[in-house]
């Protein structure tokens, strides 16, 4: 089976790669081994949000202190600010609503009721320009009678600190009754499968009017259109006050609803998104890569002119860590890491972990190195770089959004 | 070069502890959105099977709600075989028996047997209401469910009073794992596999004893005689694989899935010599034409509009690529790919009373994807898939086999490798 480009893994950096590509008319394919993390986005997209512990205001410039070994200092500075627009309109392309400048953070109501910083923020939740006030004094947070991904004591004791006077109320109707005789699935797209009907949203609006009364905003789980998109938008408009959505406990229903629309791009634009599929090994030659084995297609290999490698990090198995060892468990790629399991860890959990910084190592375009040779045409992007603490710097999706475009503009060149 | 590769040795067979409680499964589960009785495939797969090992007093018959569609585990980013675990939780623990009804819809081979043999009669008595209604509150097969008509002919039959001789005039030769639909109640689409694969340059051979591959059985909790069935199968196909030299192919994506998968995973029967080479006649095609082996010329004035229909076992087998891409080498087709969903018959599931409802509250956004299609009909690689878009939607339902077939210049295919 021949491509033009295979991609190797089908989250953020696997469909931005392929949609990006596919735009310019390649012949593309994604193999996925299952859904991807997209499924537990929190409904915006970091760059850099935190520099040694400090809030970043502007990611353009934050960058500059970072080290060379950086993904963003490797995609280069200079491309940094072009390539964070292009992903922007890429997504927007994809039908998803973002908002955001990579030269100006903005700031969105976390679940824990602080404010936190970020860099593109999906139409759903709301933008704060600034994180040391809340715009309203009276706010009732609203919450399904047995939803437990929801907690809204946290929000409460976070608004506290703004001196708002919060109220916590449920909601309970009919509809959800069903889905409540099962406790344990009593989850966010349960919900949301209800809602995406069409028909529960008249109700709960009214009954949000009803138990809003008094409050100048309403607080409300994100648990709003799944497969049908417009169900957020419906329900704004019917409620009579701003309407925050906060994220809940995964699974996201914004985000398996964004990564559903970015896979129906990829597919649009004539790409296949091979899921639920296995690489196993592949075939090398002269230091290229020729083609790929995987789980479902067997002695039918996978062909392709290049290949990206997005497979992610530790989460995704993209790499991972043996008793004495770490490595990529597609072709054994070399690893940037250390050998030496002690140096692995900080006994401090909250501290900067040395393995998050692992990942396969590359030569300066992007290209994986196997036994210190680079593989000509095997590209890697995303989680599956090493170099940089996604979770203390705020910056994973950002890495995963510009690592992708950059390598596709390498393939494209 | 070498690649290095750590294997835990503390995982089990159904790996549910590779489970990491993402919760990814439960978005994709058919049945839960429908019917909440259903634990849901993480309740019921993964976590419940650390409860059972424990005590299988907390083995629960709702798993039997389970369509076995293994779209959790197309989703699941870990691998875990979680439609595995349930099964085999089904036939591990289950106190309950198959009833009367079970049996009769399971043993598709004897009853298929007795159907086509009075055909004409069976074919119109089952659809009188009154008899419907019997067989509802007799048997509890429910009384909207439409039946399959049953063929009079059967292909076996067919294929060796008027097909058998010539398929020695080839140089090459494949098995035809028939199954029992197409013995018993769509001869046709055999006879368009023999008619593509004769093009090709292929000889078919039926097996020497081809048994029903028994996923009806096993659904049913028959496992002595699924077991029983699969050996005999696998010997056959070893018989032909291994002995001849001839690969074995099949035109139902649930039969050849069931023989893969399912044997070993869930009946211990083993099938490492036969399994590569046992697969989709539609794959089989698309390797020849991949590799270059192969050129299937089409009719110039075969125009239609088809949408695809991704059953689940093909999503779970990853191959409705070789049939999407099959039918896009017809100059005149017009494909349209449905978003991958499940139809919720899931076999014999959704003839049972208690499950019809279930059964067309799973599949009823499939339905209205098929009713909003501007096609001509819709082509799948399942036959029940068929069965239940044909009953549940105003459309027709075909094989992608039997599209190829229709849409083929014999004569044309032919002269490109007799030169």
């Amino acid at each position: 089976m021949k491509f033009d480009n295979i991609i190797i893994g089908g989250g953020l950096s696997g469909l931005t790669c392929g949609i990006k590509l596919a735009e310019q008319g390649r012949k593309c394919a994604i193999v996925s081994s299952g859904q991807s993390a997209i499924h537990f986005f929190s409904g915006s997209f970091d760059l850099l949000n935190w520099v040694s512990g400090q809030v970043v205001e502007n990611p353009l410039e934050g960058m500059g202190s970072l080290p060379d070994t950086h993904p963003y200092k490797r995609v280069g500075l200079e491309n940094v600010a072009c390539l964070a627009e292009e992903a922007l309109l890429l997504l927007d392309r994809a039908g998803l609503d973002f908002s955001g400048q990579a030269n100006q953070n903005h700031f969105v109501l976390t679940p824990m009721g602080t404010m936190k910083p970020t860099w593109l923020t999906l139409g759903d939740f709301t933008c704060f320009s600034q994180k040391e006030t809340f715009p309203w004094k009276q706010a009732v947070i609203l919450n399904f009678t047995g939803f437990v991904d929801f907690h809204t004591l946290f929000i409460k004791d976070g608004l506290a600190k703004f001196d708002v006077n919060v109220q916590i109320k449920n909601i309970a109707m009919e509809v959800f009754e069903a889905i409540r005789r099962n406790p344990s699935e009593m989850r966010s797209t349960n919900i949301a499968k209800k809602f995406d009907k069409g028909t529960v949203i008249e109700e709960f609006a009214q009954k949000v009017n009803e138990l809003g009364e008094g409050a100048e905003v309403v607080i409300l789980p994100a648990v709003f259109g799944l497969f049908n998109k417009s169900v957020a938008a419906e329900l704004k408009a019917k409620i009579n006050k701003p309407v925050l959505l906060i994220p809940v406990i995964p699974p996201s229903v914004p985000g398996i609803r964004s990564q559903i629309l970015l896979r129906q791009r990829f597919q649009e634009l004539g790409g296949t998104y091979l899921l639920g599929d296995n690489v196993e090994e592949g075939t090398f030659e002269n230091n290229r890569l020729l083609d790929i084995k995987t789980k479902n297609h067997g002695d039918i290999k996978l062909k392709a002119e290049q290949f990206i490698l997005t497979s992610g990090s530790f989460y995704s198995k993209g790499i991972v860590a043996a008793p004495n060892k770490i490595y990529d468990p597609i072709f054994g790629l070399d690893i940037d890491g250390d050998t030496d399991r002690a140096q692995w860890f900080d006994e401090k959990i909250f501290n900067d972990q040395p393995y998050m910084y692992y990942g396969v190592k590359t030569d300066k375009h992007f290209r994986a190195l196997m036994s210190g040779e680079p593989i000509g045409n095997l590209y890697v992007a995303g989680s599956v770089l090493g170099g940089a603490n996604a979770l203390k710097e705020g910056s994973g999706a950002g890495i995963c959004l510009l690592s992708s475009l950059h390598v596709a503009a390498q393939i494209l060149k | 070069m070498k690649k290095e590769k750590f294997e835990p040795f503390n995982i089990s067979d159904n790996n549910f502890e590779q489970c990491v409680k993402c919760t990814l499964c439960t978005v994709y589960c058919p049945v839960l959105e429908v019917n909440p009785d259903y634990p849901g495939p993480k309740q019921a797969g993964p976590d419940g099977e650390r409860m059972r090992l424990k005590n299988p007093g907390f083995y629960d018959e709702s798993l039997k709600l389970c369509l076995n569609c293994k779209r959790c585990e197309v989703a699941c980013p870990s691998g875990v075989k979680i439609g595995d675990i349930i099964q085999a939780a089904n036939i591990k623990y289950s106190k309950k028996g198959p009833s009367l009804r079970d049996m009769i819809l399971a043993n598709t081979d004897l009853v298929g047997t007795l159907a086509s043999t009075f055909a004409p009669v069976v074919n119109s008595v089952v659809t009188i209401k009154p008899v419907r209604r019997v067989l509802d509150s007799v048997l509890k097969i429910d009384h909207h469910r439409i039946f399959p008509k049953y063929s009079g002919e059967r292909f076996e039959t067919w294929f060796r009073k008027h097909a058998a001789a010539k398929q020695r005039d080839f140089n090459n030769h494949v098995s035809y794992f028939h199954g029992c639909y197409v013995n018993y109640n769509f001869p046709q689409l055999g006879k368009a596999l023999i008619k593509i694969m004769n093009a090709a340059g292929y000889g078919v051979h039926l097996l020497e004893k081809e048994k029903c591959c028994g996923v009806a059985l096993i659904a049913n909790g028959l496992i002595k005689q699924a077991t029983w069935q699969a050996r005999s199968n696998v010997k056959a196909f070893k018989k032909s694989i291994v002995e001849k030299g001839m690969p074995v192919i099949s035109t139902s994506s649930t039969c050849i899935f069931t023989i893969r998968d399912e044997y070993p995973h869930l009946l211990g029967v083993e099938n490492k010599e036969i399994r590569d080479e046992s697969e989709l006649a539609t794959r089989f095609l698309f390797r020849l034409i991949d590799s270059g082996k192969l050129k299937l010329i089409f009719k110039e004035d075969y125009k239609k509009r088809i949408a695809y229909h991704t059953a689940c076992h093909m999503e779970k087998l990853g191959w409705s690529i070789y049939s999407t891409s099959l039918l896009q080498m017809i100059p005149g087709v017009k494909l349209v790919q449905l978003e991958s969903l499940c139809c919720g018959i899931a076999g014999t599931y959704g003839f049972k009373k208690e499950k019809y409802n279930t059964s067309q509250g799973v599949g009823q956004p499939l339905f209205d994807q098929i009713n909003n299609a501007d096609v001509d009909f819709v082509a799948t690689d399942c036959e029940t898939c068929k069965w239940q878009i044909e009953m549940s939607t105003a459309k027709k339902v075909e094989n992608p086999i039997s599209i190829l077939a229709e849409a083929l210049d014999v004569e044309a295919t032919m002269e490109l490798w007799q030169e």
